[in-house]
């Protein structure tokens, strides 16, 4: 029997550390448990087989830290996994060695997403970063002497304390790696995390200064041959990548609204008209999958009306913008109007003549709050 | 019963000074009620007055004492209903003014000791309370003689709590005030002072009968209204209702009318007997007009079907209560509601949350404007922004306010009364540690918090009355506040061209500090038609972005989303910008602020 989802996801949780910003489902310790999470990854794997279609398009190894994982499961995983176009692990500084690298690269990994999020020491200490700037380095020349040809670099601003200056300094020391592609997170403190209670006060005071990082990340990396292709994604635009689309395919799924089949524990689901999450106690999902049973799920039935929600306010974060058909019902025709004259949003027909929402540079950077808007 | 064995009266005073008191124990000590039936102030029936130790409505109760016949009228204490007071007062041939020898006289014993000599009452003065340790009885009896031109040794000491003199003030009542001298024979008058309404009889009229007599089962036609009715019983409180046979000249009690609408038998009318009808209706009667207005707007608009039934119901047996529908677009669906003044109003607001379980948004209190258009025709305006923008003049409602305070607080009093536009009429000594200022002032700077200003800047310790003293012309403006260059109809404010700028400023100010920032730059103004006198400007967001958004969160940044929409339906939209109601509450509590 063969699915029709093309996007695979495994989690991998274990972590040397969790960061104090961190909202990942993450497992710290427990290094004798890799072997039989894995286990439990395949065996889950096999058991949902069926909804996969061959080949798959994309895997994606997220975390937690996929690279803290002990190497010869990583590579058994890989192995077992199936192939793909993009293949694509997630990787932290300190982590990476030639050998991590080389091992990635034959095991047919075809993308690392790297973890920097900053280059500026105190920074990074502010963020319970265990990587060095040095190290941050080291590991991308580790990769690309790998032969690595699609790096990304996963970025942060918003940092407490972060000067405009040392934003700066952090797009310089990016742009100097030359990677092929860029995610740029505006930091979040969760309220209630322990990041938010020891750092949200000077986050307040700084939100106003810091209100205009966004919009300097944008024209920085445009203005360096990024395309802005995602609210918060970068990546070299095709005419200096060799004709090369370097999209995260993967993402690209998500954004566009494909069904997606997650493995591991928190992992989602997304499966036509259902969305699963999985246990995220890491002994409830081994012992299920021990005996050969699914782990216990969380489920949420999404009807038509909810999935064009979804279509929207996904499809509104890439600079290709959202095919109208596909969330007619959830857009408030009026509004539409409204956001156009404001000059955050157009109109325009894609390349097969259906009206699609684009929004303009600075509705992108108002996303979240044209989404609100435009929400029948 | 003879006319000569009636007496008519009431007992007036300043609040708390112990009239309520006092009219207990006269019930006591002529056994009107039992003391099983005591219940402390057995007249103030409603739960709000006994809260806030004021009386609403006034009442009759006939009492007994020595062979004699005596009513106690029981009158309103308050400014907002001079009218009532007055038309209560009218039925009365004589009334017992109550100090409380501890305090001495209060702006509110000055007010009430005018009306009744200007009703050419007998007045008994009382010095009350001299069983406090503080009573200064001699003093109080000084004060009280020299405001009502009699000799201190005639100044009669109680204590109403303990009963100690109460018997002597009966006596006086029966000595002193002279009995009614109506004719019994002639077209039977009666005076309406006051009405009720009970829900299953109908409006209870008040009476004074003048002239002739009254009975049960009789045609009876209200002279100023028009309005024709058949008595369905005659009586008088002592202290329940008591049906009577009849109510004969210089007797007060009650009819019941059976008029389901207490607006078509008005406090002042005159009644007759259709078959033998007076010709002349007892002098004094007037339509009080409202002068104090404010948009009431239910919080949550779902709720507008309620307060149009609770105004309607109230409105029953609150014939002073006007309302008429007004749509803002800010606030909705509510009423532009008239009121004699700030006490009613404050009294009509609490009755709606509380009997009604209301949560109101209620507008800065406004005046009643007399404006002349450029036509020559005069319009009466209650909604500020109704106000014409081409007009002639426009005049504004004055009161005499009556200001009772320390000599060293008289400086703070006058700076006060000039910063309100006030002038100044004179200046009286009623003791030699008490000053008695009489201004003028606009009554649309009292309504702007000055009582509470007064109070703050004399320690608590000035007592204020006031009356209406006509109209006058002013420099007024009409003060509109421009959110993203759209007018917001429930702020706008008429102001004296002078202070157009500081309330402008203020108004603009704290509507910056509220209005979320939105999707574009919003300027936020104060205009005196198209002359801006403040402005600020919310600047547009730079960002509003989820940060990341990939497979495993999707379905909690969507509920988030879900979220701020729903915010966002919560919120009043003034042209394109969306103001959270709070903004419009900081506003129009913007007087609170400043206390």
């Amino acid at each position: 029997m063969t699915g029709q989802v093309r996007h695979l996801y495994a989690h991998l949780p274990f972590c040397a550390h969790r960061c104090g910003y961190c909202d990942f489902v993450t497992v710290v310790g427990r290094d004798g448990w890799h072997g039989r999470y894995v286990d439990a990854l395949l065996e889950e794997l096999d058991l949902e087989r069926g909804w996969l279609a061959d080949p798959v398009e994309t895997v994606f190894l997220g975390g937690g830290t996929p690279t803290l994982t002990d190497g010869s499961e990583l590579r058994r995983l890989l192995g077992a996994l199936p192939t793909a176009d993009e293949v694509t692990v997630e990787a932290n500084p300190e982590t990476v060695t030639p050998t991590l690298a080389r091992m990635l690269r034959e095991a047919g990994v075809t993308r690392v997403s790297l973890g920097a999020q900053s280059f500026q020491p105190e920074l990074l200490a502010v963020l319970e970063r265990r990587a060095t700037p040095d190290a941050v380095r080291r590991a991308f020349y580790d990769l690309r002497d790998a032969s690595f040809d699609n790096i990304s670099l996963d970025l942060l601003h918003g940092i407490p304390g972060q000067s405009a200056t040392a934003l700066e300094a952090d797009i310089d020391e990016a742009l100097a790696l030359a990677p092929e592609h860029v995610s740029y997170y505006e930091l979040e403190a969760k309220r209630g995390t322990r990041f938010a209670h020891v750092h949200g006060a000077e986050l307040v005071r700084q939100a106003e200064a810091m209100e205009g990082y966004f919009e300097l990340v944008v024209e920085r990396l445009n203005a360096a041959g990024y395309r802005w292709y995602e609210t918060a994604n970068f990546c070299l635009s095709s005419d200096r990548a060799g004709g090369r689309d370097l999209r995260a395919r993967h993402n690209l799924g998500y954004w566009r609204g494909r069904d997606y089949l997650g493995l591991g524990i928190g992992a989602v689901s997304t499966l036509g008209d259902r969305r699963r999450r999985n246990t995220p106690r890491l002994n409830a999902y081994v012992t299920a999958l021990a005996r050969g049973e699914a782990p216990d799920r969380e489920l949420e039935a999404l009807d038509v009306r909810t999935r064009d929600e979804e279509r929207l306010m996904l499809g509104l974060r890439l600079d290709t913008g959202l095919p109208l058909a596909e969330a007619e019902r959830s857009v408030d025709p009026n509004a539409l109007g409204r956001v156009e004259r404001l000059g955050l949003a157009t109109l325009r027909a894609d390349v097969d003549g259906q009206p699609t929402l684009v929004l303009t540079p600075r509705g992108r950077r108002l996303g979240g709050a044209v989404t609100v808007e435009l929400l029948a | 019963m003879d006319q000569e064995r009636i007496r008519n009266f009431s007992i007036i005073a300043h609040i708390d000074h112990g009239k309520s008191t006092l009219a207990d124990r006269i019930l006591e000590l002529t056994n009107t009620v039992t003391g099983r039936e005591m219940r402390a102030q057995v007249l103030d029936s409603m739960e709000l007055e006994r809260e806030r130790g004021i009386t609403i409505k006034a009442q009759a109760v006939r009492v007994t004492w020595k062979g004699h016949e005596l009513n106690l009228i029981d009158t309103p204490g308050h400014v907002d209903f001079t009218y009532e007071v007055s038309r209560a007062l009218q039925a009365c041939e004589g009334a017992v003014l109550v100090v409380d020898a501890a305090q001495g006289i209060e702006a509110q014993t000055v007010a009430n000791a005018y009306l009744a000599i200007e009703n050419d009452l007998e007045l008994l003065p009382v010095a009350n309370k001299i069983d406090l340790p503080q009573a200064d009885a001699d003093g109080a009896a000084r004060e009280l003689a020299g405001l009502v031109g009699d000799t201190p040794d005639h100044v009669l000491r109680v204590s109403a709590k303990t009963g100690d003199g109460v018997g002597a003030v009966l006596d006086a009542i029966v000595e002193r005030i002279p009995p009614p001298i109506g004719d019994p024979q002639a077209p039977a008058r009666a005076l309406v002072f006051d009405s009720s309404y009970d829900q299953y009889r109908g409006v209870v009229a008040f009476v004074r009968v003048v002239d002739g007599e009254f009975r049960a089962r009789e045609n009876v036609l209200a002279m100023a209204q028009g309005t024709r009715f058949e008595t369905e019983e005659v009586g008088f409180f002592s202290p329940t209702m008591k049906a009577a046979d009849t109510l004969g000249a210089g007797e007060v009690g009650y009819i019941v009318t059976g008029l389901k609408d207490v607006a078509k038998l008005r406090v002042g009318d005159t009644l007759t007997t259709q078959g033998w009808p007076a010709s002349e209706p007892l002098p004094g009667y007037k339509d009080v007009k409202p002068m104090v207005f404010a948009a009431l707007f239910p919080t949550d608009s779902d709720e507008y079907p309620q307060l149009r039934d609770a105004l309607e119901r109230l409105r029953l047996n609150d014939a002073s209560l006007s309302y008429e529908p007004e749509t803002s677009q800010a606030l909705g669906f509510g009423f532009r509601c008239g009121f004699l003044g700030l006490l009613h109003m404050e009294i009509v607001r609490e009755r709606l949350e509380r009997e009604f379980d209301l949560d109101l948004l209620v507008t800065a209190p406004t005046v009643a404007y007399n404006v002349t258009t450029p036509a020559g025709d005069v319009i009466e305006v209650h909604n500020p922004a109704d106000m014409p923008p081409e007009r002639e003049r426009v005049e504004e409602p004055y009161v005499r306010a009556s200001i009772v305070v320390p000599k060293a607080g008289v400086g703070a009093v006058m700076e006060l009364c000039n910063d309100r536009r006030g002038r100044f009429d004179h200046m009286e000594y009623p003791s030699p540690e008490r000053v008695l200022l009489v201004y003028e002032l606009p009554l649309a700077e009292i309504v702007f918090d000055f009582y509470d200003q007064l109070k703050s800047r004399t320690s608590g310790y000035a007592g204020f009355d006031y009356d209406f003293a006509g109209f006058r012309e002013g420099e007024l403006v009409r003060l509109d506040v421009l959110v993203g260059g759209e007018p917001v109809d429930a702020l706008s404010l008429v102001v004296h061209r002078d202070e157009a700028y500081s309330r402008g400023r203020a108004l603009v100010d704290r509507l910056r500090e509220e209005i979320p920032r939105q999707m574009f730059d919003v300027a936020v103004q104060a205009a005196i038609g198209s002359r801006i006198v403040a402005r600020e400007t919310i600047k547009a967001k730079r960002k509003d972005v989820l940060a990341k958004c990939y497979g495993g969160d999707i379905t909690r940044k969507r509920k988030l989303l879900e979220r701020q929409k729903a915010g966002k339906r919560r919120m009043k939209q003034v042209g394109a910008v969306e103001v959270p109601q709070e903004a419009f509450l900081a506003v129009l509590n913007l007087d609170d602020g400043k206390k």
